[in-house]
């Protein structure tokens, strides 16, 4: 664990670099985030990671891939696309989400 | 302070696409309960950008035979897993309610069937194959195979295109 300064904000990030507490999320710290992992956000990022953010609000998990694609509204290609590699996994890590545990 | 700070940020390994890692799953079981594992890992290891390509072969097959692959039956018959004993799991129609059982299970679940887990599978960049031999047993041809799958290999091909990757059998 270790408290980082993001974006003006203090954020506490878990060993791996995530988020551990959803609440101190912005979209600022959002972007830093993404910069840090070399993405820029676009209007696309955004409509996934504020559905991420609703859909772990509602039943307090991060969405899996399939989820987003059936509830969210974005495709597995296009979450590849905008998530290049490991997509479910970067969406949660901009998103200030854990990591998704469903194995589907 | 707004600059990035990667160099103090502690950041999660996103971007190595394991670097020459590389999956090849053999799927050789037509059952729906056997058809899952394969399906599963595929669609972990891709989530993960491992390059990955499943291989159907025997009763694999009928994981991608356009004909079968909806169809795919659980039977607890002689499967000690179901923890039932054997003598009841003979009994007609005991195959058809376990594979309503499980399909249900799974619906519940949220786990996609098969054809839809396929879909999903290539939608993220892996690779279907069906084993030549197979093919020719059955008297099938690609037309035959659900459309994804790139081509009908034979099983020298598949050590080629498997060089180098690790390999799971189901």
């Amino acid at each position: 664990m270790s408290d980082v300064l993001v974006a003006g904000t203090q954020i506490t990030l878990d060993d791996e670099g995530f988020l551990t507490d959803p609440s101190e999320w912005s979209p600022d710290v959002a972007s830093e985030l993404a910069a840090n992992i070399g993405l820029e956000l676009s209007d696309e990022h955004w409509a996934a990671i504020n559905f991420a953010r609703t859909d772990f609000e509602e039943n307090g998990e991060t969405p899996t891939l399939r989820r987003m694609a059936q509830a969210g509204g974005v495709s597995t290609k296009e979450m590849f696309r905008l998530f290049p590699k490991k997509p479910a996994k970067k969406m949660a890590y901009v998103a200030g989400l854990p990591k998704p545990v469903g194995c589907v | 302070m707004t600059a990035t700070m990667s160099d103090t940020l502690p950041t999660p390994d996103l971007d190595s696409d394991a670097e020459g890692r590389k999956l090849a799953i053999i799927c050789s079981k037509g059952s729906l309960d056997m058809a899952y594992p394969g399906l599963v890992l595929a669609n972990a290891a891709l989530g993960e950008g491992i390059e990955t390509h499943l291989f159907f072969t025997f009763w694999g097959f009928d994981i991608i035979n356009k004909e079968t692959m909806d169809h795919l039956q659980f039977t607890p018959l002689g499967n000690p897993a179901t923890h039932m004993p054997p003598s009841l799991m003979g009994l007609p129609g005991m195959t058809a309610f376990a594979t309503h059982m499980m399909k249900k299970q799974m619906e519940g679940l949220d786990i996609p069937d098969v054809p839809e887990f396929l879909e999903m599978i290539t939608d993220a960049g892996g690779h279907l194959w069906g084993c030549r031999m197979s093919a020719d047993m059955q008297h099938l041809d690609e037309d035959d195979l659900y459309d994804r799958v790139e081509g009908i290999i034979s099983a020298a091909d598949f050590m080629e295109l498997s060089e180098g990757a690790q390999t799971i059998f189901v």
